[in-house]
């Protein structure tokens, strides 16, 4: 880290206020880019809603709704980080990274169990998709989406997982203080927004037409 | 720094609230609502990501360019889905060819 | 008399590779900019004279249309994520910015260099798949052909777009980041240079436009190798979606394009005619609002593509609409020549030449924003000599018109004058000839992208490659009398044109910090009756 403030910036203040501004600039930025697809998925939807459906019954309810209280559970951790950096509590802090990068990976973990389930259910598209009825290709649009936003989403998951363990060493290494914690509390953005996007992920995804009604 | 800091409780309360929300989103899937569904877990997940923002992102506690930098995203987004919305929407406005009403509707598409 | 500059400056600070490679400040990294601007756009120019070459006779002589299919391709690609976007923004905005703002560097230097080398890693993906045989696409990437059909290295190609798109949003949020946070003391946005107020807007385009670029070009990548079908009608899939999420972005992409050349033209016409700009906050707002309403009018690309007729209408109305601020620029700039002290220096002759070529431009996307001519004009030549109005006509004279005001500057040296005029005049006239022949080409129905044509249409492509060698003579000779002032050109004062900005208050070249201490902003932008 180079000597504080950085020499383009008047004082630690303004340092601190155009690096949380910038960060919000770029999650802006993640907006369009998940937008992108969310829009895409919208048209498909509402053209084949019957297909996508289908397509979202093959979903696990349990699990979707079990990952996407991991997730909020890891942002409190990560919230109670930033408090731990705020307050000068460097032990604290790197604990609480860790059972965020836990809670973090084990999000992964059952993704990584519901990406297994479908290969065994041949619904991955382009690789052994095979769905009997006339809505196949349909059906097969929907698990493309599926994948294209819960992947997206997962590799934006594991930079947050390399964020948070570059984090954890800084702050081991004494770099972190109630005077400057900057990283932390960018890198804390950068988290809690990967999180906001599956919680809009989730319903979209798995909760397509769950009932009769 | 003059920066506000968040007792550790809000963060708790505000993590409950998730979880509940959590629980009306899955709750509400199962109950008949018709269309609304959508609008249902639309709204639930704008509350939540409402409350992750606010608290857990500390966008309360900043000054309103934090929230412009904050609403430009969603704002944008939202001018592609209606104008592009506007051609979806439209299109079956004119006649179409009379071949294609011949296609069963599940292979219509567009 | 010397021709060596003997103060200690940003170039002279620290020498060896590793100093400019491993560089934060924005002096260099905007150096850095241009040499790769520069490379790729002679690359595009190369693809420029092959086309013209073809296009000389009517039959297919020189080329298959495999062949030529991908010249056309990759002269746009080049040109428009290689050139034409990073061009005044990484060059003249890295560069200028933080001077003109009263800061000693952006928000975020080591983000800034990140940014460059994201270009080169992009570009170098573009250069692979050039090298490998070529795309034949067209920049626009249109599906089902890109996502299905075409048999050339289209991933490598989006690869190095995608890459390049993330060069651009860095840029555009240290640009954002900057301008709102590290203003001098007393430089309130009134008293912001346009050109700030256009990087600023240019900024905010980059920003909210390019990720919608990337997901796309993912969602083609993902379509073209696994075969799923998002884009593809056999299997359900909406070939259009795929021109509203591209138009999405690529149309205020032009306007990332152009902006910064209107805002550099603002600074041309008040300092080489030595006169305020007329109607600053008018100025001001229409930046802004050419920057908004361009992010409603993309449907215009699709008009006989199967959009709706009742979006193209709307489309249509909005385009009319975002013409309007443009105009008004038009007039201001008209205005402040008016009664002003005129030197007919290079960068005022670039200046005149933009405002003349782009309104020429921006009428003609008029024509084609009223869907009635749409429909006859489409896809033919008229639309070519559209855009490379005001792209060239404009754009590319804003850029050589930036080079040669800030020169001085960035350099410490002097360029010739007399050549500077020289090439700035073959570059009008070469221009012209080149692409107002194109206009009538596409009016009589000459299509785009086509390297045959019926006998009757050779005159005027002809006088069009003859106008093309013309241009190409005008955009050589700079590198010879620049390159030549660094050894021996005069050297150059802080401020050789006298002009207001505390950009010209340092020393050429500044130092590295830019600034001694802080300045503190008391006047306007522009204040020329009183510094005279």
């Amino acid at each position: 880290m180079s000597a504080l403030p950085e020499h383009q910036f008047d004082d630690i203040e303004q340092q601190y206020d155009a690096a949380y501004s910038g960060m919000w600039i770029f999650l802006s930025t993640e907006v369009l880019f998940f937008g992108g697809v969310f829009f895409a998925y919208v048209i498909y939807r509402s053209t084949y809603y019957d297909a996508f459906a289908e397509g979202s019954r093959e979903l696990s309810v349990f699990l979707g709704g079990l990952n996407t209280g991991v997730l909020l559970c890891s942002s409190l951790f990560m919230a109670l980080a930033v408090h731990a950096a705020q307050r000068g509590r460097n032990k604290q802090l790197i604990r609480y990274l860790i059972i965020t990068e836990l809670i973090g990976a084990l999000f992964l973990g059952i993704k990584f169990l519901e990406y297994y389930k479908h290969y065994k259910e041949h619904l991955i598209p382009g690789l052994n998709f095979s769905y009997p009825g006339e809505n196949a290709s349909q059906m097969q649009l929907f698990m493309v989406f599926y994948f294209i936003l819960t992947g997206m989403h997962a590799v934006h998951m594991l930079v947050g997982l390399g964020v948070l363990s570059a984090l954890a060493i800084l702050a081991y290494r004494g770099k972190f203080s109630s005077h400057y914690y900057n990283p932390v509390d960018i890198g804390g953005l950068y988290w809690h927004f990967v999180d906001i996007v599956w919680v809009f992920i989730f319903p979209l995804l798995y909760l397509v037409k769950r009932t009769g009604g | 720094m003059s920066e506000h800091i968040v007792p550790p409780k809000t963060y708790l309360s505000v993590w409950a609230a998730l979880l509940v929300l959590l629980g009306a989103t899955v709750g509400f899937a199962y109950l008949p609502l018709g269309p609304i569904h959508v609008v249902a877990a639309l709204t639930i997940a704008f509350a939540k990501a409402v409350l992750i923002a606010l608290f857990f992102m500390h966008v309360k506690y900043k000054n309103r360019l934090v929230l412009v930098f904050v609403c430009a995203g969603l704002f944008w987004l939202a001018i592609m889905f209606a104008l592009s919305l506007g051609d979806y929407l439209t299109r079956s406005w004119l006649p179409r060819p009379t071949v294609w009403i011949s296609v069963p509707d599940s292979r219509r598409g567009f | 008399m010397t021709t060596t500059v003997e103060h200690e400056n940003y170039l002279t600070t620290k020498l060896g590779w590793k100093s400019w490679f491993f560089t934060r400040d924005h002096k260099r990294i905007a150096l850095l900019f241009l040499l790769t601007v520069t490379f790729f756009f002679f690359v595009g120019g190369t693809f420029a004279t092959l086309i013209r070459l073809e296009l000389m006779t009517p039959q297919a002589d020189l080329f298959t249309s495999e062949t030529y299919n991908k010249l056309f391709s990759m002269h746009g690609i080049i040109m428009v994520w290689f050139f034409l976007i990073p061009s005044i923004p990484t060059v003249f905005g890295n560069f200028l910015v933080p001077m003109m703002i009263g800061a000693r560097d952006l928000a975020f230097p080591r983000l800034n260099l990140l940014s460059w080398y994201l270009l080169v890693l992009g570009g170098v993906f573009e250069l692979y798949a050039i090298l490998s045989g070529g795309i034949d696409t067209g920049w626009t990437f249109y599906t089902p052909y890109s996502s299905q059909f075409a048999n050339t290295h289209v991933v490598a190609a989006l690869i190095g777009i995608f890459v390049s798109g993330f060069s651009s949003i860095l840029t555009g949020l240290n640009f954002i980041t900057t301008i709102h946070k590290l203003r001098a003391p007393g430089m309130t946005w009134s008293r912001l240079p346009l050109f700030v107020w256009s990087i600023y807007a240019t900024s905010v385009i980059l920003v909210l436009a390019t990720p919608v670029l990337a997901i796309t070009l993912t969602l083609v990548g993902i379509e073209r190798l696994t075969g799923v079908g998002i884009f593809d009608p056999n299997l359900g899939g909406d070939p259009l979606l795929f021109q509203h999420l591209f138009w999405f972005y690529s149309h205020p992409a032009v306007y990332i394009m152009i902006l910064p050349g209107m805002g550099v033209v603002s600074e041309l016409v008040t300092t080489h005619a030595r006169r305020r700009i007329f109607g600053y906050e008018f100025m001001a707002g229409s930046i802004i609002a050419i920057a908004v309403i361009g992010f409603l009018v993309w449907g215009h690309h699709m008009f006989v593509a199967g959009q709706s007729p009742y979006a193209s209408m709307i489309f249509s109305i909005l385009s009319f609409a975002v013409a309007i601020p443009s105009a008004i620029k038009v007039f201001n700039w008209t205005a402040t020549l008016y009664k002003g002290s005129i030197s007919f220096t290079a960068p005022m002759l670039y200046a005149l030449g933009f405002v003349g070529l782009f309104t020429v431009g921006g009428l003609t996307g008029l024509f084609l924003a009223t869907i009635a001519i749409d429909v006859h004009v489409t896809d033919t030549y008229f639309v070519i000599a559209h855009f490379h109005y005001i792209m060239v006509g404009g754009m590319v004279m804003a850029y050589m018109g930036a080079m040669h005001n800030w020169w001085p500057k960035i350099s410490g040296h002097l360029y010739d004058e007399g050549w500077a005029q020289f090439s700035a005049l073959t570059i009008f006239v070469g221009f012209n000839l080149t692409f107002f022949p194109q206009f009538v080409l596409g009016y009589l129905g000459m299509p785009r992208r086509y390297h045959a044509y019926p006998p009757e249409f050779q005159v005027l492509n002809v006088m069009s490659t003859a106008g093309a060698s013309i241009l190409a003579v005008g955009y050589v000779v700079p590198l010879f009398y620049l390159i030549w002032s660094l050894w021996y050109g005069k050297l150059a004062p802080e401020n050789p044109w006298q002009a207001t900005g505390l950009e010209w208050q340092t020393p050429s070249p500044p130092p590295t910090d830019n600034f001694e201490e802080s300045p503190i902003v008391t006047e306007e932008a522009y204040a020329y009756e009183r510094a005279a």
